[in-house]
């Protein structure tokens, strides 16, 4: 295989890779990292660099237009984004200290919790009444909602900003950008609205995986040659995927995506254990 | 109704939203750009990604970047697409700071200033090895 058959695969792949990401919510990275190591046999850390980037782009290409809509919680996103940047760091270093096939160990316990999380009851009743702090960091806000604004209140503020803290951490070693931990800690301990909470989720994912990103390409995990047609792909198919949310019924291919998340998560962890990395 | 405030929420999704737009788009013309030429020069040589050798410094510091594209070097200017992906969500915290700055709220000021810091500390702290 030279390289611009490697190029052309690798650029479909990660173009159904953010075709997928967006259409499920679960981010363009999570497909990118098993895509190159267990389909290329690239070393998983040019593929933690190249998630990163997939990250970013998902990220900053989507999050533009639900911040415009105000859908976005941006107060919120940047609240949290102290616990997610410290954390992205923390990963970060301790990534050094961290061999290989536990990092492929981890990253496929971490797929499989996705693809559960994809999967749950969602948060859509907004609390009439929020906690103290949620006034103080003035967190409380509304939705745009079909009659007119939705309001709504947040608790347990120390809860949501402890579990994306270790979100921050999962995405800097992991080089994904933990959107289900975020949307975990907005719905289930914050009570965000499931609206808010997945676009607010969407719009940190870009600054955490920024923070760490600076670190990895410094570090030499960044290689031209897997980032550009990543970039480009993921970027595309992520497009692709916001336009076709609106038209298609994404119920049944919630349930595909996760199994087959689930099968490659369980085939990481093999492979991880065996030291195959 | 907020006449007096002249910076509200409002102008900031909207100056955000630009902003995150421009750099993606930025980034990934300069990525196809850049892509084209590597194909062109090296399409035809042989992949190697099985073992981890760590980018040669040409990629991985700005210096060696803007070294690279001098010499007009592809792979320089892929990564110059990555450096702008990476700077997108970073600006956009720049300008959500000025217009929090703008907006007199001294709160979301700290809070943003905190953030930025952390992602400066990442950036030069030497945490490379």
């Amino acid at each position: 295989m030279n390289i611009l058959l490697f190029t052309l695969i690798l650029l479909l792949g990660a173009y159904l890779a953010g075709l997928a990401g967006s259409l499920t919510g679960l981010g363009g990275g999570v497909v990118i990292i098993p895509l190159l190591t267990l389909g290329f046999h690239v070393d998983i850390r040019y593929a933690i660099g190249a998630a990163l980037v997939a990250s970013i782009a998902t990220s900053s290409g989507s999050a533009s237009a639900y911040v415009k809509e105000g859908i976005t919680n941006v107060r919120l996103g940047m609240f949290l984004e102290i616990a997610t940047t410290a954390g992205a760091v923390l990963g970060a270093i301790l990534a050094i200290y961290t061999p290989v096939n536990l990092v492929a160990i981890l990253f496929g316990v971490m797929l499989i919790f996705s693809a559960a999380m994809t999967l749950r009851k969602k948060n859509e009743t907004a609390l009439l009444e929020g906690s103290k702090l949620s006034y103080a960091l003035k967190l409380n806000s509304s939705y745009p909602g079909k009659d007119g604004a939705v309001p709504y209140n947040l608790k347990n503020i120390g809860g949501g900003f402890s579990i994306m803290t270790i979100a921050g951490v999962l995405s800097g070693l992991l080089g994904i950008g933990s959107g289900a931990l975020k949307v975990l800690a907005m719905d289930s301990a914050m009570r965000v609205p499931f609206r808010v909470s997945t676009t607010t989720s969407n719009f940190m994912v870009g600054v955490t995986a920024a923070a760490s990103a600076v670190v990895y390409l410094q570090r030499g995990y960044i290689d031209p040659g897997i980032a550009f047609p990543v970039i480009i792909g993921v970027l595309a198919g992520a497009f692709t995927g916001s336009k076709l949310l609106m038209r298609i019924d994404v119920k049944s291919l919630k349930v595909i995506f996760s199994i087959a998340i689930t099968l490659i998560a369980l085939n990481m962890i093999y492979n991880g254990i065996h030291h195959k990395f | 109704m907020e006449k007096n405030k002249k910076v509200t929420d409002y102008d900031m999704q909207q100056l955000i939203g630009q902003v995150l737009r421009f750099g993606v788009l930025t980034s990934g013309i300069v990525a196809i750009i850049g892509g084209i030429w590597y194909l062109f020069q090296s399409g035809s040589g042989v992949p190697d990604y099985r073992v981890f050798n760590g980018e040669p410094a040409g990629y991985t510091s700005l210096t060696g970047i803007i070294k690279g594209l001098k010499e007009g070097s592809a792979k320089e200017i892929i990564q110059l697409g990555v450096v702008i992906l990476i700077a997108t969500p970073i600006l956009r915290i720049v300008f959500s700071l000025f217009s929090f700055i703008l907006e007199k709220d001294k709160l979301y000021v700290v809070i943003s200033s905190i953030v930025l810091l952390i992602i400066l500390f990442s950036m030069f702290a030497g945490l490379k090895v």
